[in-house]
């Protein structure tokens, strides 16, 4: 197995984190993986992006063209990261903010309510977990156990009684994923 | 096993100088290094094997720091990227002049100028032909992954102090920001006093010893013969290391008919393109320099006589593409050799490479 995926939105939407705790996931279930973020300028209120690999085997380039998965928190994004998705491959996004949504009909496409759900949990913080639960809804490439293993590794130790607020978010977004399109 | 963790490029640099034993660090922040500062500002090693940590007010006043360091025969290091590793140059030829160990890490970003903060491998050129000024060469050595920039810290300092010369880790922004598995080394202790005086007493200035002549580092030589002796003895170290240090890794190059040459995140890059277009049923292989400086023309040449052509894959305008025609050139073959790049902080995409290939060398 391997996931090739691309985590984009705005910088402070936590998508770098997001990309981290998968990281830290896939390496405590003993995966190989790579993290590849944008850096610079685009970080500071402009859009973010990170790649993750999560593979079995040793991984090769840790930049790709061309994702099993993109998991879109913004317009720019969807613009740029559409259709760079794989044909049967995976599209999950946020609706809030976006005015043009995915139109492709070869991919499989969710969507996640995370900006409503991260406020009903009365942390809009958490925004970022809620889309992680989503995408494990819709690719359950590692178990609840090696996120809960992989928040503790990722997060420093005083924020370590965050985890369960963390936790529930993402299992709020497990539930919550929407069908838009399955191919 | 050591322990394993998921860390950036960056980071594990500053791990691996604290569990390699080393002495001291002197570095002015720029982007996309500064973490390796950073890190090593959180780590407060000082505290811990007793290394020393300083931001110098300058790249210039950092490399200075390194020489007058080195001098004194303890393990040290500094790093930055592009522009700062220029303004490092006169220095590192110095250090170079004057035969002292150091490491000094360059985490490339494009250029010419202040160019981007970016991946970039156009520093190829200044960091294996010179780059400061004289006749002097610096062992170089190219990290692909997270775990070769904490294998090649202690790599580069054992080097380093075999042929008494500076050597550098030669990576860029895209290796040392992203995040891979790690396993670090395990703790070295530092070298005491006594230990550098046994060791390095011959040269280090540590002191006069009432046993010894004092020792005089310098790189001054005002009389033409002796400094030509000099330079001649400094030949036949890179001799040596030519003959004994060329490190490569050649992946599926066995039964290819074309091989991409290429080093650090390229090299990551041309793995994937090797799957792509074996895939396609193109028989290709990567032949991946871990030495830049002394670089493997010998096994180049060697493929030159089975090959129909190599693609030099680069994030430059296309630099280490001369010394494989160099290789090739030199052993009388036919082989084609094309380059294929981009610049300016862009990274190839795995199928761009496919496609150079198809068109520069099949096609053509």
């Amino acid at each position: 197995m391997t996931e090739e995926m691309i985590i984009a939105g705005f910088g402070g939407q936590g998508v770098l984190s997001m990309g981290k705790i998968l990281a830290y996931s896939g390496v405590m279930a003993e995966q190989e993986v790579s993290w590849f973020p944008s850096y610079g300028p685009e970080m500071r209120g402009g859009t973010a992006n990170v790649t993750v690999i999560v593979s079995d085997k040793r991984i090769s380039s840790p930049v790709v063209n061309e994702y099993d998965t993109a998991i879109i928190l913004n317009q720019q994004s969807m613009d740029k990261f559409e259709k760079m998705v794989k044909p049967g491959g995976t599209l999950l996004y946020d609706p809030n903010g976006i005015s043009r949504h995915p139109e492709r009909s070869d991919i499989n496409i969710y969507k996640i309510d995370g900006t409503i759900i991260a406020a009903d949990l009365g942390n809009v913080k958490t925004f970022n977990m809620v889309v992680l639960g989503a995408y494990l809804k819709a690719k359950p490439i590692v178990s609840m156990d090696s996120i809960e293993k992989g928040l503790e590794k990722s997060l420093p130790e005083r924020h370590h009684k965050l985890i369960p607020l963390n936790l529930q978010a993402v299992e709020a977004g497990y539930e919550k994923l929407e069908v838009v399109n399955e191919v | 096993m050591g322990e394993l963790r998921l860390m950036k490029g960056n980071e594990v640099i500053a791990e691996a100088a604290i569990r390699c034993g080393c002495d001291g660090y002197f570095g002015y922040p720029i982007t996309p290094q500064s973490e390796v500062m950073e890190t090593l500002m959180e780590r407060e090693p000082w505290n811990e094997t007793g290394m020393v940590v300083l931001q110098a007010e300058s790249e210039i006043a950092s490399i200075n720091m390194l020489y007058g360091a080195a001098g004194s025969g303890k393990k040290v290091m500094t790093s930055s990227s592009s522009p700062g590793i220029s303004l490092m140059a006169e220095g590192i030829s110095y250090i170079a002049g004057s035969e002292l160990p150091c490491v000094i890490v360059n985490v490339q970003r494009g250029g010419p100028g202040l160019g981007t903060i970016q991946p970039s491998q156009a520093d190829y050129f200044q960091s294996v032909k010179g780059g400061g000024h004289g006749d002097y060469k610096m062992i170089v050595l190219a990290p692909a992954s997270v775990q070769e920039m904490n294998d090649f810290v202690d790599l580069g300092f054992e080097l380093a102090f075999k042929y008494r010369n500076p050597a550098l880790i030669l990576t860029d922004g895209a290796i040392g920001q992203m995040m891979e598995k790690v396993e670090l080394s395990d703790y070295k202790p530092r070298m005491t006093d006594e230990e550098i005086d046994e060791k390095y007493g011959s040269w280090s200035t540590n002191g006069k010893k009432p046993n010894r002549e004092r020792n005089i580092i310098t790189s001054l030589e005002m009389q033409s013969d002796k400094m030509e002796a000099k330079n001649k003895r400094f030949q036949q170290k890179y001799a040596k290391m030519e003959v004994e240090e060329v490190r490569y890794e050649a992946i599926e190059c066995d039964d290819a008919d074309y091989i991409f040459v290429a080093f650090g995140s390229s090299a990551r890059i041309c793995q994937k393109s090797v799957e792509l277009a074996r895939a396609k049923g193109i028989k290709v292989g990567l032949l991946r320099p871990i030495t830049l400086y002394p670089f493997p023309k010998k096994v180049i040449g060697e493929m030159a006589k089975h090959v129909k052509g190599f693609l030099s894959v680069e994030m430059s305008a296309g630099q280490m593409v001369e010394d494989v025609q160099l290789a090739v050139g030199c052993s009388c073959s036919d082989a084609k050799v094309e380059y294929f790049g981009r610049m300016g902080g862009i990274i190839p995409s795995p199928s761009e490479v496919v496609e150079a290939l198809e068109q520069k060398l099949i096609g053509g």
